[in-house]
């Protein structure tokens, strides 16, 4: 069994820190293994193993459990391999082009250019251009025929250059890839995936700046995930990938160059799970995608002031993981929100009420909300840091949370 | 392969340039038999919406076409054998009295919503779906009873879905402007115009990957898609055609240029009306053939097809027709003028094939008798199936929103929210 080693050599996004604390890694392996139920390993022979096979499975020397072992069992520990998201989402990828013949690429510069952050690098070259398609700018066409595609028997994954082109997109997303299975009674099915880089950036602007997780939310028929680091990425790309459901996977520009020791092994995370980044006791953090980081700064912050929280990173935006969340909540009954998405109707707000509704019996406090500001992103280096939310704010609100 | 044939003389083949000349020769049609184009009735700044003034430019329009332009089809050769004569004459009257008893079913109170019917303009349907084998693909627009029924969809089927009825083709769930199916690939029914040409290029797209890429070297797959006049102003449409051509998709764009979106003229939306001229200017044939004659239609249907079969690419095929009634039935059609609809209701497709069948001896009137009150029971038949077919079940909700219902998420319990008893109930908080 491989093991995750959690987050390796971190490449910084905003301060000069690193999350480095070898105690916090620790605890994160351990508790990663034994929280995910429902992340599958598959053996040699392409079989699934399920969760009893799993947790019967020896803990490998990879798993670090104490600080003495590292040390002396430091070369045999290194199983796996290093590689950065970018090369994660494309491992992933190739790993189910090879496995299935249907498996093909569609979108603006994925074949010869090898996409606009080298997601599918190489491919055309492997794959040929039919498989790897370079197609003109015309998203709605392009997504609608990839809806086609799939009612007909293809897996095509779309990849929208910049989530925002995804806006022109909006009427296949949502009358065709989201409905169609519902209004032909179950008749077609539309496995695509569609994915690509969304967030705020560094300066990009305001219209290559965008949050479209909200926006994508409501469309019933759809699943919406989010990674954040390369194992949860290949994983989730495969596991869009193999799902019968349309499915969007979102990215972010700024955590395309993480770095992270990924298992050999073939593996796939599962679609409606959370993920615990890091238990706790004080207070529950629900965060995905790039806030994730800025949490996980927060945090070290916060645990050098005598707070411990919970972080669970929630990976899967539609439908939420009501079952980790709420055992989280049951457990610290106070909520903190960390979000990029905008305030307004966004993750956090439907976040927000489905807690209340489900554990409002648990909860100490209000649940918090950190979103970014309803603004268009500006150009400006200071307005934009002041647009998203910074560690300094997520420490605030959790002393405040737990006053 | 236009033939000497006079009987379709109308039509026009407008090839694509094979060199690098990058425009084709434009050419007059002096001897067409397209009202609408007609360059009297081109200039908005002379008409006026009160109908005396349209009329009058209509009727002069009328009275200055030529005799060539008329409904009656003079054949030197005979297109089509007695039965293939008999089935299309069977296909258009089982559209047409297929809508007519939609008229009335949504009268009575039995169908609801938006239904838009197809009378008039079943020469196109036949003459096009009628050629095409089960395996291969048709992408409609609202106006699809029609479509889904040539395709061999049954009447009950259809029928029940119209009613909302469990038995429905979609199960009840599409209604009038989702007609799908999976066995005799029918890839709907959409309701935003322009919706469904993505998804036949789509199609289209997926017959040439396993043409190429999986080797199915027997995969040739046509796909067919349809659409109004309306939608050739939509960004989708053009953004299509481009795509084909360049990947010499098997498909074939199928305009059913019935004069009207709504209300809107097709004149008074379009800048160049001539909607068979915008193929060539992204590489692709592009060709007009007089809707209302279903063996013009099927004549170009037939190379059109047997093109993409060959893989040599798209092409756009307009056919002039009319819609005898509203764009829905909820439409008064109080705009549109009395001559004008006299006029294509004079050139009916089903009458004319009916003359054509009788004065060539390919059929008797008793035969042709015989062949309506074979659809009459058909269409009874189908009202009673769907009258007595149950609704759709409260369990039903929530089937079918997801393929993998494990898409509703993980509840607080820890399972799957489908596995939730309430949820094959349809009364699962999802």
């Amino acid at each position: 069994m491989a093991a995750v080693q959690g987050l390796g050599s971190v490449v910084t996004l905003s301060s000069g820190h690193s999350f480095d604390s070898r105690r916090g890694r620790h605890r994160l392996v351990l508790q990663h293994q034994s929280e995910l139920s429902r992340d599958y390993l598959i053996n040699g022979s392409g079989q699934r193993l399920t969760d009893g096979a799993k947790r019967s499975l020896k803990f490998s020397p990879g798993a670090v459990l104490t600080k003495a072992e590292t040390a002396s069992g430091s070369t045999s520990a290194k199983s796996g391999h290093e590689l950065l998201l970018f090369e994660a989402l494309r491992e992933g990828l190739e790993e189910e082009m090879d496995r299935d013949p249907r498996v093909c690429v569609i979108g603006e510069d994925v074949g010869h250019y090898g996409g606009s952050y080298k997601v599918t690098k190489g491919l055309a070259k492997k794959y040929g251009d039919l498989r790897v398609l370079d197609t003109p700018i015309a998203e709605n066409s392009f997504t609608g025929m990839a809806v086609g595609a799939a009612m007909t028997g293809l897996r095509p994954i779309v990849e929208g250059m910049n989530m925002g082109f995804l806006l022109l997109a909006y009427n296949q997303i949502s009358n065709n890839c989201g409905m169609l299975h519902y209004t032909s009674g179950g008749q077609f099915t539309i496995p695509t995936v569609i994915r690509g880089p969304g967030g705020v950036g560094r300066q990009l602007g305001a219209e290559h700046s965008q949050r479209l997780e909200s926006y994508f939310q409501s469309v019933p028929g759809l699943q919406m995930v989010a990674c954040s680091t390369p194992y949860n990425a290949k994983g989730l790309m495969k596991a869009a990938i193999r799902s019968e459901n349309p499915v969007i996977l979102f990215e972010h520009v700024l955590l395309y160059n993480l770095k992270e020791r990924i298992p050999d092994e073939e593996y796939i995370c599962s679609l409606e799970e959370a993920e615990m980044v890091r238990p706790g006791e004080h207070v529950t953090i629900l965060t995905y995608s790039r806030m994730r980081y800025h949490v996980m700064q927060a945090a070290k912050t916060l645990v050098n002031k005598g707070y411990d929280p919970e972080i669970i990173d929630i990976r899967s935006l539609k439908p939420f993981d009501l079952y980790t969340i709420g055992n989280s909540v049951k457990k610290t009954h106070r909520v903190l929100i960390v979000e990029e998405c905008m305030r307004t109707g966004g993750i956090g707000a439907s976040l927000r009420a489905a807690i209340i509704e489900n554990f409002w019996d648990y909860l100490d406090a209000p649940i918090m909300c950190l979103s970014s500001q309803d603004v268009p992103t500006p150009y400006a280096g200071p307005l934009e840091e002041w647009t998203v939310v910074q560690p300094p704010q997520i420490v605030t609100a959790v002393e405040q949370l737990c006053k | 392969m236009a033939s000497s044939s006079s009987a379709i003389s109308a039509t026009r083949f407008l090839q694509s340039p094979t060199n690098a000349k990058p425009r084709s020769p434009s050419y007059s049609l002096s001897n067409s038999s397209f009202m609408a184009s007609r360059s009297e009735l081109r200039c908005p700044s002379s008409l006026s919406l009160r109908s005396p003034r349209r009329a009058s430019s209509f009727t002069s329009a009328l009275k200055q076409k030529t005799s060539k332009s008329t409904a009656t089809i003079v054949a030197d050769s005979l297109l089509i054998t007695k039965e293939e004569g008999l089935e299309l004459y069977e296909d258009m009257v089982l559209g047409r009295s297929f809508e007519d008893m939609c008229a009335q079913m949504y009268y009575r109170g039995k169908m609801f919503g938006f239904v838009h019917l197809y009378n008039g303009q079943e020469a196109v349907s036949t003459g096009f779906i009628k050629l095409l084998k089960k395996e291969d693909y048709v992408c409609s627009t609202y106006r699809d009873h029609v479509h889904a029924l040539s395709k061999g969809v049954s009447s009950r089927a259809v029928m029940s879905e119209l009613f909302g009825k469990t038995t429905g083709c979609c199960r009840g769930q599409g209604g009038s402007m989702h007609m799908f199916s999976k066995e005799h690939n029918v890839l709907g029914g959409f309701a935003f115009i322009g919706e469904g040409i993505p998804v036949a290029t789509g199609a289209a797209f997926t017959t040439k990957y396993r043409r190429e890429v999986l080797k199915e070297e027997d995969c040739d797959h046509v796909t067919l898609a349809f659409f109004g006049d309306g939608t050739c102003n939509n960004g989708q449409f053009f953004e299509c055609l481009n795509m084909a051509a360049l990947w010499k998709l098997p498909i074939v764009f199928v305009v059913e240029n019935n004069l009207w979106a709504i209300g809107m003229s097709h004149l008074r939306a379009t800048s160049d009306p001539e909607i068979w001229k915008k193929g060539p200017a992204f590489g692709m044939p592009g060709i007009h053939v007089d809707g209302m004659d279903v063996l013009k239609v099927r004549e170009v249907a037939k190379e059109a097809i047997a093109r993409a079969r060959r893989g040599e690419g798209p092409t756009l095929v307009e056919c002039e027709t009319y819609r005898f009634r509203g764009h829905s039935l909820a439409d008064p059609d109080e705009l549109r003028d009395p001559a004008e609809k006299a006029y294509y209701a004079a050139r009916d497709p089903i009458v004319a094939l009916k003359k054509y069948l009788i004065e060539n001896s390919l059929a008797t009137e008793s035969e042709l008798k015989a062949i309506e009150k074979k659809i009459d029971e058909v269409i009874e038949d189908a009202v009673e199936f769907a009258d007595q077919s149950p609704l759709p079940p409260r369990s039903q909700l929530l089937e079918n929103v997801f393929a993998d219902p494990k898409g509703f998420g993980i509840g607080p319990d820890g399972r799957y929210r489908c596995e939730d008893p309430g949820f094959t109930e349809g009364t699962a908080q999802v």
